[in-house]
């Protein structure tokens, strides 16, 4: 019987691989094709997470990464015994939460909304206007708020002048950082996010909407009763992957709304590793607080995924 | 349709509140968008002195194109500018090559290898090796400071392949690589021959990303490049915009009288920069903004 089982497994396994060499062989352009992005994706996205080990060593460029001395967590250990530790954690955290609970409802209520407008060209104008942003640079993003926001020459500040009231120099203030990241981040993206929900509403049966208006149902219920149940499989699909980039706090613009004075808030985990590795050259170091980062947000990806599956149907995997 | 259903069925008083009100947000959403941008185009054709005073509020005041002088003077702008072509069109050119070899074996059912690639592939888009093992390989790998650095990083976006992948296995039939095989179609000739000009959108879309994706980069310039006469555009513009540089040279050796007129004409030069900056890509837009939402929607299927 085991011998059976064996040999039988064992004949399985051949086949299988001499199936694989004869589609290798009948299909050799198909692997020759995918040949430049697996050497890509391996060289530059699993060729960093080989040398993330350098955040257990020792790293020294003259040593090399693999010649580095092995010392453990101790970079971990270090960096949560921080002082900074806990304003990193709370600063990233917050501003992307932040951002989760004002940015994802967003793009669904201007979905919605856009999907009662009956006049094809006001709805046209709005999608084209809403959507521009998205192709704004973070650079020139940034610029707009510096400008528009300078206490000074701000168009922001003249107005609050005119209103009587002293100016504000919001980019300076630590308490104002969050609000106007999570604000100038709703303005860039809502319209392009919105756009998969639009895709999503004009795939609902227009039946179901029919037989409501004869039900006499007016257009309220039918956002909630059909629109809204309808866009739900979407939503927790992002609402899962917004989830897996909670601790990515986008490293650009913070990075460039960052300034001495408001760096009280604005300091994150990923301007940090910036300025502690690349500045500061302390490459393991910064590479421990980089892994910490990735490992959560994996983690979290990962928990809410099986989550939702549990609780609705939807999941990534 | 809008006239068959007010027809056969009136509005009911509720529906007719709903419809004003909705309409009435829609109009300030589309205020706060149009607002910062129409600003920034009439504060660079003003006189400098009319927004240092806060005289411009809506239209251009006074209309003078001191700042645009200035900026058309301003050697690093067209350093940056003849950069980021550069860098554009070839990371654009090996972008479109990465993506569409890999996605085509991706569409294809007989390739054993496409799941494991695929999986090898969709776990880079969640997890990462992180900042610094990244810099310490494209140090190694001699990038630093060169055009490559800038490029090669980001050869291929795994989002993208997917979605070209998903456009593939839509839009070519089985049946008409199996009649080209018999024909004695090879699978890459028939990549070129047949797929390619069956696929003019979706590489119409690539291009798109891709181009706009390099044009505001800023990330890769801002850690592998410290020649400036590489830098992209994008970090000039956070030296004229952000962190006020031109302002700074502009007031050196600048007789004392004449330093207010000169910050004057800086604050202008920063909504010229955004203009000129921005300009490429949103002449192009209004022309290709239903290609970016077909791409979006061709990706959010789930293949």
């Amino acid at each position: 019987m085991l011998t059976n089982t064996s040999i039988t497994t064992q004949k399985k396994f051949r086949g299988a691989l001499s199936s694989l060499a004869d589609n290798m062989k009948k299909n050799y352009e198909l692997y020759l094709l995918s040949l430049p992005m697996f050497i890509y994706i391996v060289v530059f996205h699993y060729g960093p997470m080989y040398g993330v080990q350098i955040a257990f060593k020792d790293f020294t460029p003259v040593k090399g990464i693999s010649g580095s001395p092995w010392v453990g967590f101790e970079h971990f250990i270090r960096f949560f015994k921080s002082y900074h530790f806990w304003t990193l954690l709370k600063n990233t955290l917050g501003i992307s939460v932040y951002s989760l609970a004002v940015g994802f409802p967003c793009p669904i209520i201007l979905a919605l909304m856009l999907n009662e407008v009956r006049h094809k060209y006001f709805k046209k104008t709005i999608q084209m206007v809403t959507y521009a942003p998205h192709f704004i640079s973070v650079v020139v993003l940034v610029g707009i708020m510096t400008t528009f926001l300078s206490p000074n020459t701000g168009v922001i500040n003249h107005f609050i002048k005119k209103l009587g009231m002293e100016p504000i120099a919001f980019l300076e203030k630590p308490e104002w950082f969050k609000t106007l990241y999570v604000l100038s981040g709703v303005w860039q993206r809502v319209g392009w996010n919105s756009i998969i929900y639009m895709a999503a509403l004009s795939s609902i049966d227009v039946q179901l909407h029919e037989a409501a208006i004869v039900d006499g149902s007016n257009k309220l219920q039918r956002i909630y009763y059909i629109d809204i149940p309808g866009i739900i499989p979407t939503a927790v699909i992002l609402l899962i992957l917004n989830m897996g980039n909670i601790m990515s706090v986008g490293f650009e613009k913070v990075f460039l709304m960052q300034n001495p004075l408001n760096l009280r808030s604005s300091e994150v985990i990923s301007t940090y590793v910036y300025k502690v590795g690349l500045m500061g050259g302390e490459f393991s170091f910064s590479a421990a607080v980089g892994l910490f980062n990735s490992v959560v947000n994996f983690a979290l990806l990962v928990i809410v995924n099986r989550i939702a599956g549990r609780v609705g149907d939807t999941r990534l995997w | 349709m809008p006239g068959t259903t007010r027809t056969s069925i009136r509005q009911s008083t509720f529906d007719r509140i709903f419809d004003v009100i909705n309409y009435g947000l829609l109009c300030i959403v589309l205020i706060i968008f149009i607002y910062p941008l129409l600003f920034v185009l009439s504060a660079s054709i003003s006189d400098p002195n009319a927004i240092w005073n806060g005289q411009v509020w809506l239209l251009p005041k006074d209309i003078s194109f001191a700042g645009y002088n200035m900026i058309f003077g301003n050697e690093n702008i067209w350093i940056g500018y003849k950069n980021t072509i550069i860098y554009a069109i070839v990371g654009t050119i090996i972008n479109l090559f990465v993506t569409i070899t890999a996605a085509y074996p991706l569409s294809r059912k007989d390739f054993y290898a496409r799941n494991f690639l695929m999986r090898a592939y969709t776990f880079t888009m969640f997890f990462s090796g992180g900042m610094i093992p990244t810099y310490l390989l494209v140090k190694q790998l001699g990038m630093l400071d060169t055009i490559w650095a800038m490029i090669i990083p980001n050869a291929a976006s795994v989002w993208n392949v997917i979605i070209t992948r998903t456009y593939f296995q839509n839009n070519i039939p089985d049946e008409l690589r199996e009649a080209a095989a018999i024909d004695g179609c090879s699978n890459i000739k028939f990549l070129i021959r047949i797929v390619a000009p069956l696929s003019a959108p979706i590489i119409a879309v690539m291009t798109l990303f891709y181009g706009v994706g390099h044009w505001n980069a800023f990330f890769n310039g801002l850690i592998y490049l410290s020649d400036r006469n590489k830098f992209p555009l994008q970090l000039f513009l956070r030296e004229i915009l952000i962190l006020s540089q031109m302002e700074q040279n502009m007031l050196e050796h600048v007789d004392p009288h004449e330093v207010s007129e000169r910050m004057r004409i800086a604050e202008t030069v920063k909504y010229g920069v955004i203009i000129v900056s921005s300009l490429p890509v949103l002449i192009v837009y209004p022309f290709v903004q239903r290609h970016f939402v077909k791409g979006i929607m061709i990706g959010s299927l789930k293949g």
